[in-house]
């Protein structure tokens, strides 16, 4: 074990006083935030210095009514058609809107006249504000009082609960929940994945370089493994712990920079000034104010502590599972270009996992499919990482970890006897019935 | 005592037997060659002598205890195929080694100054193994396989990869380790290095051990009664003497070599040929190692073996 120790250590501080690693522990959680933060400034610049855009609208039915609104500016225009298109045409305005003499029950011939191409978006506005006032037209014409038709449409926000066994109420927010499992299973599926080609990366390394005939004088091969697994697993955790904390730290510096100065606040804010005496705009407002209560008061009923330990209990179990299976690869071949057709069979129930995570977990965490992703070693890490927030039954979760670490001490075996073999071959034409002969060689 | 006794150590492949039934013995504090051509078995008893691999049936006794993990530290072993890693610095890499090997930190360090300084490279501590040549690279791997004193050495095809200053640097080591009381196993292909070094032998051929013994012993078991002379004129050679081989040098002199029957003594020979030729020098033809090997092959009629060894 003090052998396995020494390993251990040399992988460890190998990796870790590496310029490579320093730089991608410290660059990434500053390249993250960084990405958000500029993101979200762009957004807030654009929306504050969108100004409405001018449409001019000539209306020879003289049925509709258009409003100015936070992005159209509306110009009357009275004059045949030709002349208003040279008179936009002078202009830089946004577009022209021409609706001709109809009736409302057969809208056709509504054009619109633009210098360039026009966002779908906007062209969608206009034509839900022409769509919407002949919706109107027609209630008028059933003799639907206008009083009614304010409440035609009224606005719609699904509250969540959850019935636990118990009948108590727990809200719960399903945006929430699909964005932390998301969140959650391509972190695992990374780590993995990047963690365990280092593993393979180091095996070769070593074969290539020859030393491993020196090493396995002095221990033995299933130790150097071992010590090869866990000094880089004991890498990732540290650079992972580091990439919490920075990211943390840095995310609430950013968010807090950025979230004093959102426009909706300052609105509020100034209207809440102007405006308090309405009581109509100090309901709207409490209502909106009660929206982002609920949404942090969903937040903190997520189990955050048990999903932590949940995500590096999977963590290490994935990377323990496939990170054997890497280290067998490794010692079977002389090349990194050799790995690749050994590498492609072990990534692929990963890779089931993270698709199964998106078709499946995201959509319908409790279905039967999600169980079974969830419950297999091979690809549990990923599913259940991502399944965990919507909560799981215990006798699920308890089942999946039992056969996780089943799983990794059976590839860990099998992964040994392949690599005690593998490591000392140089130059053999590897292929499945090879390896499968090395896993059954004696001694 | 024995450094080693190897009893009917067995290693089947799937393929192919690796060692059938082989049997050594190393004497302590001796220099032991392990002769054979490539894919003998060399290697595979090298690598069970060092606990990589198991043997199917057999046992070892190092130094009179059945081989058990613990005696890793008592061995050092420079495999044939060898390196260190590229980006580690040398001084870390030796640290490395030797704690595997079970030194402590402290008794690391202190052996591998001695060791840098034995070859005057103390400032290479900090270089990384990438930096260096590979005659330097190979003057760490050497110090790396020493430098925790072990009682038995293993060292195949030692001087692959040295120039001939620091094949001969590395061979006053060998020797001043063998002083020191450390037994040495060399497996080569070299028969001057065999010849020069060693004071046992065994030849390993097709998974079997065909020839063992101490140096001049086989030497002596296979001398063929064989004699050089150089001479002036002519002569017929009596019924006793078989020629072998006569050719013409200057000055009018002819080396000729000549086999005498068994029971005729070296004296005898002298005597005879005093009376039928004008003797300039005398001296009786020894067998090389590489002669032994090609004749016991031949009578195995292994063609393959005895190319291999004309060829070295």
């Amino acid at each position: 074990m003090n052998k396995v120790w020494l390993i251990i250590q040399r992988e460890f501080l190998n990796r870790v006083q590496k310029k490579s690693f320093l730089i991608a522990t410290i660059l990434v959680p500053l390249i993250i935030p960084a990405i958000i933060g500029g993101l979200v400034y762009v957004a807030i610049k654009e929306s504050e210095s969108a100004k409405a855009e001018t449409v001019h609208v000539l209306d020879e039915s003289k049925l509709f009514k258009f409003e100015n609104n936070k992005k159209f500016n509306f110009v009357a225009v009275d004059m045949p058609l030709e002349q208003a298109k040279k008179a936009y045409n002078e202009t830089k305005d946004l577009a022209l809107l021409y609706v001709p003499a109809i009736d409302i029950n057969k809208p056709d011939g509504i054009a619109i006249y633009t210098k360039e191409n026009p966002s779908i978006e906007k062209v969608g506005e206009l034509e839900s504000i022409l769509a919407g006032q002949i919706h109107d037209f027609k209630l008028k014409e059933y003799n639907i009082d206008e009083a009614i038709l304010k409440t035609l449409r009224p606005k719609v926000n699904l509250k969540q609960f959850n019935l636990t066994d118990k009948g108590e109420e727990k809200s719960s927010s399903s945006g929430l929940l699909y964005g932390l499992g998301f969140a959650l299973g391509i972190l695992i599926y990374m780590f993995v994945l990047i963690y365990g080609i280092q593993i393979m990366q180091g095996v070769i390394d070593e074969k290539t370089s020859k030393i491993v005939e020196v090493i396995v004088s002095s221990v033995k091969p299933f130790q150097l493994m071992l010590g090869k697994i866990l000094g880089i697993a004991s890498v990732g955790l540290l650079q992972f712990i580091i990439w919490i904390v920075l990211i943390t730290v840095l995310s609430s510096v950013t968010m807090g920079y950025f979230g004093a100065k959102m426009p909706q606040q300052q609105a509020m804010e100034q209207m809440n000034k102007s405006f308090s005496s309405n009581p109509e705009v100090k309901e709207a407002m409490n209502q909106q104010n009660g929206k982002v209560g609920e949404f942090l008061a969903n937040a903190s009923e997520i189990p955050f502590a048990k999903i932590a330990f949940v995500f590096v209990f999977y963590f290490l179990g994935g990377y323990l599972l496939y990170g054997a299976l890497f280290a067998a690869v490794g010692s079977a071949v002389d090349s990194q270009q050799e790995a690749q057709q050994f590498q492609f069979p072990v990534t692929i129930p990963l890779l089931i996992g993270y698709l199964g995570l998106f078709m499946f977990i995201l959509r319908d965490p409790h279905g039967p499919i999600s169980f079974w992703l969830s419950v297999i070693p091979f690809t549990s890490p990923v599913a259940m990482v991502g399944r965990i927030a919507f909560g799981v039954p215990d006798w699920q979760l308890a089942l999946s970890m039992v056969l996780l670490i089943g799983g990794f001490l059976l590839t860990t075996w099998i992964a040994g006897r392949i690599y005690r073999v593998g490591i000392l071959m140089t130059g053999t034409k590897v292929s499945y019935k090879v390896l499968a002969k090395w896993f059954m060689q004696k001694g | 005592m024995n450094a080693l006794e190897a009893r009917n150590v067995t290693k089947q492949y799937a393929t192919h037997k690796a060692l059938d039934s082989v049997s050594i013995t190393i004497p302590e504090k001796t220099i032991y060659g392990l002769l054979g051509p490539n894919g003998a078995g060399k290697t595979t008893l090298i690598r069970i002598i060092n606990q990589i691999i198991n043997a199917e049936a057999g046992s070892i006794e190092i130094f009179g205890e059945p081989l058990q993990e613990k005696h890793v530290g008592i061995i050092g072993y420079l495999p044939e195929e060898r390196g260190l890693y590229k980006k580690m610095k040398v001084g870390d890499q030796l640290m490395y080694l030797a704690q595997l090997k079970g030194l402590s930190r402290k008794d690391a360090l202190a052996r591998i100054k001695v060791w840098l300084e034995k070859f005057e490279i103390k400032d290479w501590w900090n270089k990384k193994v990438e930096d260096l040549s590979k005659g330097m690279a190979q003057k760490v791997q050497f110090i790396s396989t020493v430098m925790h004193e072990p009682r038995l050495i293993i060292l195949d095809e030692p001087f692959s990869g040295f120039d001939p200053v620091n094949a001969q640097l590395i061979t006053e080591k060998i020797l001043e380790l063998k002083e020191n009381g450390s037994t040495i196993i060399f497996s080569t292909h070299r028969m001057e290095t065999v010849e020069s070094l060693c004071d046992h032998i065994a030849l390993i051929n097709k998974s079997k051990k065909i020839l063992e013994g101490p140096k001049k012993q086989v030497k002596a078991q296979y001398k063929s009664n064989t004699f050089i002379v150089e001479h002036k004129g002519s002569f017929t050679l009596p019924n006793r003497y078989e020629l072998v081989g006569q050719n013409v040098l200057e000055d009018e002199l002819i080396s000729t070599t000549i086999r005498a029957h068994d029971g005729i003594k070296g004296n005898e020979v002298i005597r005879d040929l005093i009376d039928l030729t004008e003797v300039h020098s005398f001296q009786e033809k020894l067998p090389t190692m590489a002669d032994i090997f090609i004749s016991l092959v031949k009578g195995e009629g292994d063609e393959a073996l005895k190319k291999h060894l004309l060829e070295v």
